[in-house]
């Protein structure tokens, strides 16, 4: 497992959690161990469009499409997630690398106490089983950051919703060997290390 | 629905959890790292750890202390106290912080907020203010101005202006810890907490004076806190975080209740 390193915030608590489930994890910024991983971690905060211009500038994203068009199981977090669309409207309109169709969208808070961005625990309504979500009761609180949320173009590469702001927004992705989410499972306790060992051990298919 | 966060807050005085109205009369209550993962496992929702003898003794953060707590615990956490520079917050963050609490240095170089939200992204960083109540003047309109190094210095800022030009320069969260209210047990200042809320895109989170699990549900219902930061109440174990959680629910705050 390999877990991408394209200078998009820090991986100390993602290394962390893995370490913790004793699943050793190597972080890397190389397209050629990318393409080699049995699977991917592919995490990330801060801006979308400096993270996307360092992918290139690194190789990775084309590294990304080539692990994600193969099948080997993939997991995106927070910026990660938001990456795999087709755009964002971030910095004023980025292209993603468009692994799953669709957008990503920035919230509109309707009064002075919905605060942008979203930070804190929140529910997640699973939409339909996953293995990536077994044992996960529905409704369990995860813990988000962000200012921005993925609207899958398919509502069956929806797995979980979560409210904000106004909007239902697609917090769990699923579309064949990706999953991807908004909330950041590295630092949701105990629940969040379930996923994390859910999907280490899961074999891409659903 | 996003759910109002409970932060324990973890004073630290060589190497130990320390009590007491900041600065005066310490007692030493436990291990910062087993305080953080008993408070983890009774449903905290992040924890804040100021190494309070760090800047007075001009000595760096106890970054060994971070990295044991950050394999302790899967919650965010942040920490403040001895931190002088972009290059201090890196370090930080990479020992596993989520967060950087700035303060007495936010006052002194205010720009250090934008230089490490274009670094670290807004998030990691947080902005600790201590208003403390003055007589309303043009130059205090908001009636507050903020004090550093411990309540110990009056900074001629006031404290509104203060939360807004922060949230200008990128902060990502603001905790506004009441002088007059800290370490009475007497409940959070809710006038000044809803006034900063109110005027500032970002999250706010009340720190001083819980000392009554309705504190908290003043200061989320009339304050419109995000968050609430409790010490003395949870540390004296007169509450625990369950119980807490279970009155705010009573009274319709909306807690996390599952971890």
């Amino acid at each position: 497992m390999v877990i991408v390193d394209y200078k998009a915030g820090n991986l100390a608590s993602v290394r962390l959690a893995f370490e913790a489930l004793g699943i050793s994890a190597r972080i890397t910024d190389r397209p050629e161990v990318v393409k080699e991983a049995e699977r991917v971690v592919f995490p990330g905060v801060g801006a979308a469009g400096a993270a996307m211009r360092r992918l290139r500038e690194l190789g990775l994203d084309e590294a990304l499409r080539e692990v994600a068009e193969e099948g080997r199981p993939f997991i995106g977090i927070c910026l990660g997630t938001q990456i795999i669309f087709d755009r964002t409207e971030e910095d004023g309109g980025v292209a993603g690398l468009g692994l799953v169709r669709g957008e990503v969208r920035r919230f509109r808070p309707r009064d002075r106490t919905e605060k942008v961005p979203q930070i804190g625990w929140n529910q997640v309504n699973v939409r339909r089983a996953h293995p990536v979500l077994a044992g996960i009761e529905n409704g369990s609180e995860f813990y988000f950051v962000h200012s921005y949320y993925p609207c899958p173009a398919s509502e069956d590469d929806v797995a979980g919703t979560t409210d904000y702001a106004g909007a239902t927004f697609a917090s769990v992705v699923a579309r064949r060997n990706i999953v991807a989410t908004q909330f950041h499972p590295e630092k949701s306790g105990r629940i969040g290390l379930r996923l994390l060992e859910n999907f280490s051990r899961w074999d891409g298919a659903c | 629905m996003l759910t109002k966060r409970i932060i324990p807050c973890l004073d630290i005085r060589n190497r130990k959890v320390t009590k007491g109205v900041r600065f005066q009369n310490n007692v030493e209550l436990g291990d910062p790292v087993e305080m953080a993962a008993r408070y983890c496992a009774e449903g905290c929702d992040e924890l804040v750890f100021y190494d309070i003898t760090a800047s007075a003794e001009r000595r760096p953060i106890d970054l060994e202390m971070v990295r044991e707590v950050a394999r302790a615990i899967h919650i965010p956490f942040a920490v403040g106290g001895g931190i002088g520079s972009i290059e201090d917050m890196a370090r930080v963050l990479l020992a596993g912080a989520e967060k950087i609490s700035v303060n007495s240095l936010a006052v002194a170089r205010p720009e250090i907020i934008s230089e490490g939200a274009r670094a670290f992204g807004a998030q990691c960083i947080v902005l600790g203010m201590d208003p403390v109540r003055v007589a309303n003047t043009p130059r205090f309109s908001s009636g507050y101005e903020v004090t550093t190094r411990g309540f110990r210095e009056r900074t001629g800022r006031d404290a509104l202006a203060w939360a807004r030009e922060a949230a200008d320069r990128g902060v990502g969260e603001i905790v506004v810890n009441s002088v007059d209210a800290d370490g009475t047990r007497a409940g959070y200042d809710v006038e000044l907490t809803r006034m900063i809320a109110e005027s500032v895109p970002v999250p706010v989170v009340a720190s001083g004076g819980a000392g009554h699990p309705r504190h908290l549900v003043e200061v989320f219902v009339r304050g419109l806190a995000d968050a609430a930061i409790v010490a003395g109440m949870i540390h004296t174990r007169a509450y625990d975080i369950p119980g807490i959680k279970e009155y705010l629910a009573a009274a319709g705050v909306p807690v996390r209740r599952k971890w």
